[in-house]
């Protein structure tokens, strides 16, 4: 035997043949554990974030085995490091171009608030521009961070209603960003 | 070779450029002096071209500004004969009001990057410059940020309340 | 969706070239630079650089912030070598108040920046290993980084963006758990650094991926003002740690790594061996340590150095020069200094003009990689687009430190 845990089953009604459990349960510990991270690394956090990819943290225990480069593939974005309004506008293109349901990390003081940059050219914290789900502090955070960060997202994940990208709060909030 | 020091140096430029050289010091062993303009071009041509000066290395092109002066913009070239081992340090200064200078690109190619840098700061305009074109900041930006009158923080931000910071 | 945008023609498209958005977000980048390019099929034929995406206004904050403020910003220029950008810094500063530093002081500085010098390279060598396709060395590599990142947190506390020492000196001793684990690196590195050179060093597919890519000659590359490991690449022996010692660098026996035609390999093969001259260089400043007085860590200059903190609560003087230092009430003098470290890229300077007050009157940083970068769109020019990709590699350069 292995000592690799594996998820555990979702509470459900179990039976001789048969384990019946609410959709949304099954659907989010699926996606809860294979999330497909697109990190957007401008600066120091994104070399603290090669550390987490790194042989010693390993990122990929987490179900994060394939960091995906290209926006239409991922779940997740990693947004690791100052964004400076120059890169305003290309952030939330990359957002716009990622399929729901999608999530948002922002790693870092840079990425939550602008940090210890707070100058004309530095955009004050990437809520600015996009919606954010999790929030990571630290300049840089530590590798453990980030990885608390991810499985603050895994939780998120695992509870999140199939319906809320359709219900009327989720589109008042991409309204609120003039993303639609 | 006995090696070249800064007053050898200041000797020579002297005695090639005379008065067009002015204040000459020694801030912390680094030989420093001021030209005007109009000579530049030919004083950092003379020092890079010399057989025995070789400034050949342009160690770095950047701008201060001194609101308070007649001329307030300044232009500070820091150059290295890396076969003497040592550095000098000219300055420019230039009016307020469009100021101008000769470009040093056609000398050093990698003066480019650092003039465009220095454009994008301080609006000085370097002459004969192949794309003097905004480098860090958005090409929309219509100020020069590292002047003195321009403010440090974003003036549009509303989030940041003065009495919380004592202002 | 309307097609009115699309203009048919009856041009041949194998005639035409292709303009290829290489960044700013592209992964094969390491960072966020972009380059427009002209591809006609898989060879570029011009290319324009735009940099500034992480624009950061450094030197405008810097006018705002007391001295001991700026070392912050200056981690977060080159995150891979931060230490040294930070005694760089403090170097300058020490330079403009006349500080004279203890040897001990030095050396210990000499050993962080070295360190430094090793996770900058190692993180350098091993992700052009990775553009190559070679993945194992760079997970060798970074296991060890690891260890380079435990010693510096033994120091100061933090791994990445370090904020090491104090201007004149260093924050505390280093305990002897550092000294030990700076010891156990020296005796474990070595090892692997061996094995990550008989990966690459010798390997058909590497040298043909990277022998002759990218070649510069010496002139073109002082024309261009590159500094640093690729201009040693080329062969001009220039480093600042021989030019202009700094932090007693002359008591050390150590030698430049130079190459002769400044590719790709070349510098693979400088960088690496630099790691070599460091670990040399770590040894002897670990032997000239012992040598000297135990517990001295800062300058004698209390006007200037941060007291510690539990001096502050107990002692009245250093109060007051806590409350000066803080309060940006220090003595500087009127003057303009520039001071140049061999950073991880090359020459980073700090051109400081102080005029008295607690903060710079004007902060410029000399910074490698913006300068070393302003090559790459007309070097790129004839090369195919996956040389080019291990072009930018082996030019290592730091976005952050890019665009300040």
């Amino acid at each position: 035997m292995s000592d690799i845990k594996l998820v555990s089953a979702p509470p459900g009604v179990e039976g001789s043949g048969f384990f019946a459990t609410a959709l949304d349960k099954a659907v989010g510990i699926a996606r809860a554990n294979s999330l497909w991270p697109l990190p957007f690394a401008t600066s120091c956090c994104g070399i603290e974030f090669m550390a987490t990819m790194g042989s010693h943290y390993d990122f990929a225990r987490f179900g994060s085995e394939r960091p995906s480069f290209s926006p239409r593939q991922a779940d997740l974005l990693m947004v690791m490091g100052t964004i400076a309004k120059k890169m305003g506008p290309i952030l939330r293109q990359v957002y716009i171009q990622m399929a729901e349901p999608r999530w948002v990390m922002a790693v870092g003081a840079c990425a939550s608030s602008g940090g210890i940059f707070d100058s004309y050219s530095v955009l004050q914290g990437i809520d600015e521009i996009i919606p954010v789900d999790v929030y990571v502090p630290g300049c840089p955070p530590r590798p453990e961070a980030i990885i608390d960060g991810l499985t603050k997202i895994q939780e998120l994940v695992r509870n999140e209603s199939l319906r809320r990208r359709e219900s009327p709060e989720y589109k008042a909030l991409l309204g609120k960003y003039g993303i639609l | 070779m006995d090696k070249l020091n800064n007053q050898a140096v200041l000797q020579k430029i002297t005695a090639r450029f005379g008065e067009r050289i002015t204040i000459a010091t020694e801030p912390a062993g680094l030989l420093t002096f001021e030209t005007s303009k109009e000579n530049i071009v030919e004083v950092l041509h003379y020092l890079k071209e010399d057989e025995e000066l070789q400034f050949n290395f342009l160690t770095d092109i950047t701008g201060i500004h001194y609101p308070e002066q007649a001329l307030p913009i300044g232009v500070v070239y820091h150059l290295h004969s890396l076969t003497n081992n040592i550095r000098i340090r000219i300055k420019v200064f230039l009016e307020a009001d469009k100021p101008t200078i000769a470009s040093a690109t056609p000398l050093w190619e990698g003066a480019n990057w650092m003039e465009r840098e220095t454009y994008d700061f301080f609006g000085i305009i370097f002459e004969g410059h192949p794309n003097l074109v905004r480098i860090l900041n958005v090409d929309d930006m219509t100020v020069f940020p590292m002047r003195k009158e321009y403010p440090l923080e974003d003036p549009n931000r509303v989030d940041k309340k003065d009495y919380f910071f004592g202002r | 969706m309307s097609h009115n945008h699309l203009v048919f023609t009856d041009n041949d498209p194998q005639n035409e070239t292709t303009t290829l958005n290489l960044g700013p977000t592209h992964p094969a980048t390491h960072g966020v630079f972009q380059n427009v390019l002209e591809m006609d099929g898989e060879r570029i034929v011009s290319g324009v650089s735009t940099i500034g995406y992480i624009h950061r206004a450094f030197e405008k904050i810097a006018e705002h912030r007391p001295f001991y403020q700026i070392t912050p910003l200056t981690d977060r220029m080159n995150y891979c070598s931060s230490p040294i950008n930070n005694m760089g810094w403090h170097m300058t500063v020490e330079k403009l108040l006349d500080i004279k530093m203890p040897k001990r002081v030095d050396y210990m500085r000499v050993i962080v920046m070295e360190l430094a010098r090793i996770s900058d390279h190692l993180i350098c060598n091993g992700i052009l290993g990775v553009d190559t396709g070679a993945f194992s060395g760079f997970l060798y590599l970074m296991e060890e980084r690891e260890h380079i990142y435990e010693v510096y947190e033994e120091i100061c506390g933090a791994r990445l963006t370090t904020n090491i020492g104090r201007i004149g000196g260093f924050e505390r001793d280093f305990n002897d758990i550092a000294f030990a684990k700076i010891r156990k690196f020296l005796k474990n590195f070595p090892p692997i650094l061996k094995q990550f050179e008989t990966l690459f060093n010798r390997n058909r597919i590497f040298i043909d991926r990277t022998s002759g890519i990218a070649a510069v000659d010496p002139e073109t590359a002082l024309n261009y003002s590159w500094s640093g490991p690729i201009l040693r690449a080329t062969g001009v022996d220039y480093d600042v740690r021989i030019n202009e010692p700094y932090s007693s660098y002359e008591d050390f026996d150590f030698e430049i790594p130079v190459g002769t035609s400044g590719d790709v390999y070349d510098r693979f093969i400088v960088r690496n061996e630099e790691m070599w001259q460091s670990l040399r260089i770590i040894e002897q400043a670990l032997q000239k340590i012992e040598k000297e007085p135990k517990g001295v860590f800062h300058a004698d200059v209390p006007e200037f150095y941060l007291p510690p903190k539990e001096e502050v609560y107990n002692n009245m003087e250093a109060l007051i020069y806590h409350f000066k230092i803080v309060m940006g009430e220090i003595d500087a003098p009127k003057k303009e200094v520039y001071h140049a470290v061999e950073g991880g890229n090359g020459e980073l300077g700090f051109y400081l003009v102080s005029d008295g007050g607690r903060s710079p009157y004007r902060l410029h940083f000399r910074r490698p990689s913006f300068i070393n970068y302003q090559m790459y769109a007309p070097m790129s020019r004839g090369m195919l687009l996956s040389d080019a990709i291990l072009n930018m590699s082996s030019l290592n350069v730091i976005a952050g430190e890019l665009d300040a």
